[in-house]
This record gives C-alpha cells, structure tokens and sequence, in this order.
C-alpha cells in the first residue's frame, strides 16, 4: 500500500491502471486500496500546486506565532480547532518553544491579514498574543521549489 | 549504411591473434599505437552522432541514472570545497572514506576488508577495472568474460596486453554465465574471470549458486575473479537478496570485488569507484594508480563519504522508482510483441527483437529514424547480442510510456511488411 501512496504523492493524477503496472498488482487491488485510502482519512485530498506569484497576482502569506492558554481537560485542542477552522488559515502546528501555536495564513493583501489577526485571532479569550511575520519570498512549498533549479538532467543521449 | 553489423561492434568475438595492420607505415613512423588502432569504432558512439541534431528523441539509451545526485551529498562536496580540501589524498584514498567503505561492505555483504591494505579508491570502477586488468595480465594472457558484455570489457582487456574471450549466454536460460560453459575455454593463458553482476546489458542478477559454482570452479583452475559489481544495489528481487562475490563463505584469496557510487547514488560524474581484495593484488593496482592518477578527486570523495553515511534511504527510494519503471517497460515490451526476460538488476532491458526479422542495428537505426526513439543494438555488447536491444528504464515514466507506444507502432508496422 505504501508504494501506492508514494506514486500518488508524487503525482496525483497517475491512473490506477498504470500504477497497477508499476506496482506488480491487479488493477482492482490497486482501485480498492485507493477507495480504502480515502475512506480512512489516509488520502486526505487531491489538488494541484499552483504558483499564483507567477501570475503576478500572488496572496499575501503571513506566519503567526501564537501563544494560548492551555484549557482544563482539552488542553490547546479546542482553541487550536476553532483557529484552524477559519479559512484563512492555511496550516497549523502545535510546537514546542517559545510560542504554542505556528499558524500559517493567507489573505489578498496585508490589510485582510491583520484584520483578521485583530478581529478573529487576537479576540479569542484563550489567545495571549501573537507576532506576526508577513512573508516576503517563498522559496519552498511542502517539498516543491519555487525557483527550481534545472533539475532536468543534462545526460549525454545514449552512452555506456 | 552497411549491412557489415560485426566490423561496427566494440566488443567483436575473441580476439586471439587479432593483430591487422592498418596504418600506411611507409611514410613514416607510426602516428597511432597498434592496439588502439586494433580498438574498432564503438557501436554506440555511432547511435551518438545519428542523434545529434534531432529534436523529440526519447533515448532509452542511456546508462546513467536520471536523478540528480541526492543534495545531501553535493552539499559535502560544497562543504569540503570550503573548507579548502582542495589537494591529493592518500593514493589509496582518504582514511576516513576507506573505513567507512570497509564498514558498508561488512553491513552489506558481511566481507571484511582492511581499510588499510585491501580497498583502494578509484576514479570510477571504470579505473579500478582498468587498474586491476593492468596489474594482472601479462601479454597474452586470457580473461574470459560472458557473452553479451559490457562495451568497455574488450577495449580494456586488449590495451592492458590481453585478450577476451566470450562465452556465449542465451535468453533462454535468461542470459547466465555458466561455470560449465566457462570451463570450456579455459587453456593454459587464462588468467581471469571477469563477471559484470548485475549485467549491463541484460539486467541478469546471478542467482546464489550460480555464483558459487563460478567461484568453486575458479579456485580450482586458480584463476582470479574480478566481480564488477556496479549495479550492486539495484537489484529488484526481495526473495533473493543479492550475492555478491564478496560475501561467499571461504571467499578465496583471488577474488576482487569492483563497485562505486555511480549507479547507486546517481553519482557518474563524480569519477569515484573502488577496488576490494587481497592486499598484494590491491597494491600492485595503486602502484599503477598513483603514478598515473595520483588519486581520486578529493571533493568527490568527500561525497562519496556523506553516500556512505547517510545515503540509504536514497538508495531505496531510488531504488522503488526504477523497480516500478522496469515493470512499466518490461510488460509493455511484452505487450507490444517483444519477448524479454525479467531483468532483476541494473536498469536495463533486453528485449529480443527477433519477431521483426530485422538486425539489432538495422531495427535500433530505423526505430531513432522512424519513430525517434533511441536504444542501443545488442550486437554492440558481442555477438550474442545479436537479435536484440538495450532499452534502459532510468527514464521518465511519462518518457516509457511514450516510447512503449512508439515502438508498438513500429513494431506493428514492421511485423505486418513480413
């Protein structure tokens, strides 16, 4: 199953009937590990990576640091899932340090961002404070270059 | 184009007594040395050129992976730049690599090596074949090799003063060195047998025994194995873990294992290879090496030490993409009417084109012409290549599939013509 998954990482569009010749395995084990996949959360979505700043209309990102007050019997999961739900929030962790929660935000220009950190985020009673660090060049997104280098190798046509 | 399909081959049958002149020596003195004039024209130099020039080739005819060398490792390199480790090694190759190699092959194979007197660090097995060829043969002497073979074996043999001898494999017994076809050429000349495993061209991965039957039946005539073992660890095969000669139990004390990075840390063009064997032979080998090498490129080395460190994991991830390429091209080769045993190593097929009723290299000429895709006739590695082609699959899966429907085209179109 594991091979199945890497194929699709690598490329969500692989159809199942090649990925059953690349794996050695039926089609239909090939379809059903799929189907089982996305039932059990293991595949969450399919999407494309889309670089919006090479259309010169790139969103504004901002990373926020954002400290809280941890809740009897929950902890930080409760303030920490109502955060995430907001759209603007792209991703989220809980990590360790000098702050509780890395959230990542994007809105089309600064003023959306901080107007949502004033009147969505900081309001939360169990927020403490945040930082915000509006990010001025992306150079990698979840294991994707945003410059790559020319990764095309440079093979000599036939050789040894 | 000529229809002379041997006079084009770089690994022409055995070559006793091959010696022609070809030079004009009466005006002079000889421009070029007899035995390389002897060296004829590779058979893959030519595809090269036929190439040049044209647009929308896919070439399944390379021998070099397709991935760049993972970053961790060139980032070793960038670091050792500098830091200014810009002079020579020790000929025999930095300590701290040598140990570590000595470590690698212990894991792997469970063969002990003294870093200090049985490894020597080359530039590329290409040198280390060379080098041990060179440090062994006297002229005249006999190495005998497997039929189809890697397109160097010959060339290297003859300019270290040797001579080649073949012993032919078939696609029926999926292109194995046997110990008995071997016995049969041995005579009093023969100093040497030399196994690529796994096979470039054919992909053969030698089973357990086989192995061990060679290397029975090499002790007993005592001559020396040298085992190039460059694909080592890109084997398909998890029931069967690959044999290496250096992990036979009783390992005999002519038994010289040749390996590198290049193939299994996407690293060919950093030159870095390696000799594993007994010391007298390992140091007859630097002695040739360091007067014409000195040592290996010493930024090279500092990469090949981070592979070593920390490169397992890119060996299997590199590893699970060609085993799924190779499914992808071998059972497409099926499909399209080319017969093909399961190559279990290295990153090659050799599918027989014999369906077609066309020569290796008149189908390999009309196949770029026709339909621009590029693989290497098999005539080029013996004349047991004969009926077949080298289609490597350390290409894109999108590149396989285009070139699997070309060829199916092509092959269609030249079954009908019959």
């Amino acid at each position: 199953m594991d091979d199945i998954l890497r194929i699709l990482e690598q490329d969500a569009r692989t159809p199942p009937e090649r990925i059953a010749e690349m794996t050695g395995r039926s089609i239909e084990d090939v379809r059903e590990a799929i189907v089982t996949a996305e039932r059990d959360g293991i595949i969450l979505s399919y999407r494309s990576q889309v670089n919006w700043d090479a259309l010169g209309r790139g969103d504004v990102h901002a990373i926020i640091e954002v400290r809280v007050a941890p809740q009897r019997e929950v902890g930080f999961d409760s303030v920490a899932t109502r955060i995430a739900r907001f759209p603007e929030v792209r991703s989220m962790h809980l990590v360790s340090g000098d702050y509780d929660l890395a959230v990542q935000v994007t809105g089309e220009s600064i003023y959306a961002i901080s107007n949502f950190v004033a009147s969505k985020l900081a309001v939360l009673d169990a927020v403490q404070g945040t930082v915000t660090h509006f990010i001025l060049k992306r150079y990698k997104e979840d294991g994707s270059l945003f410059e790559s280098e020319d990764d095309s190798p440079r093979r000599l046509p036939v050789s040894m | 184009m000529t229809n002379s399909t041997r006079q084009d081959t770089s690994a022409p049958p055995p070559s006793r007594g091959m010696r022609k002149d070809t030079q004009e020596v009466s005006k002079g003195r000889r421009r070029i040395a007899q035995r390389v004039e002897d060296i004829p024209p590779s058979g893959i130099r030519k595809f090269f050129d036929l190439i040049a020039g044209q647009e929308g080739i896919i070439s399944l005819g390379v021998g070099e992976p397709d991935f760049v060398t993972p970053w961790h490792i060139r980032e070793a390199a960038i670091d050792s730049l500098e830091r200014g480790h810009t002079h020579y090694t020790s000929n025999y190759g930095t300590p701290e690599l040598r140990k570590e190699l000595s470590a690698y092959l212990e894991r792997l194979y469970g063969a002990r090596f003294d870093p200090q007197s049985e490894l020597l660090i080359t530039v590329g097995v290409s040198e280390a074949l060379d080098l041990a060829l060179r440090a062994t043969l006297d002229p005249g002497d006999e190495v005998i090799t497997g039929d189809p073979c890697y397109v160097a074996y010959f060339p290297v043999v003859h300019m270290a003063g040797g001579s080649l001898i073949t012993a032919p494999t078939t696609m029926e017994d999926e292109f194995r060195l046997r110990a008995s076809e071997v016995e049969k050429l041995i005579t009093p000349r023969t100093r040497a047998l030399l196994i690529n495993n796994p096979s470039n061209p054919t992909g053969t991965v030698l089973d357990r025994a086989t192995t061990e039957e060679l290397s029975e039946m090499a002790a007993r005539h005592d001559l020396l194995i040298i085992a190039d073992e460059i694909y080592d660890r890109l084997v398909y095969s998890p029931d069967e873990p690959f044999t290496s000669f250096a992990s036979l139990t009783g390992r005999s004390d002519q038994t010289l294992v040749l390996g590198g990075f290049s193939k299994s840390y996407a690293m060919t063009g950093w030159r870095v290879g390696y000799a594993a064997g007994p010391s007298d032979i390992i140091s007859a080998m630097m002695k040739v090496h360091q007067y014409t090498m000195m040592s290996a490129p010493t930024a090279a080395q500092a990469a090949a030490l981070e592979a070593l460190r920390n490169g397992d994991r890119d060996v299997d991830e590199m590893r699970e993409a060609y085993d799924q390429r190779r499914r992808l091209l071998v059972e497409g080769l099926r499909r399209i009417g080319l017969p093909c045993v399961e190559p279990r190593g290295a990153f090659y097929a050799f599918p027989s084109i014999m369906p077609t009723g066309m020569s290796s290299e008149d189908f390999a000429e009309r196949l770029l012409m026709e339909e621009g895709v590029a693989v290497v006739p098999g005539s080029a590695f013996g004349p047991s290549g004969e009926g077949f082609v080298r289609c490597c699959y350390a290409a894109s899966v999108d590149d396989i599939e285009e070139a699997l429907t070309r060829m199916g085209r092509f092959v269609e179109k030249h079954s009908q013509a019959r």
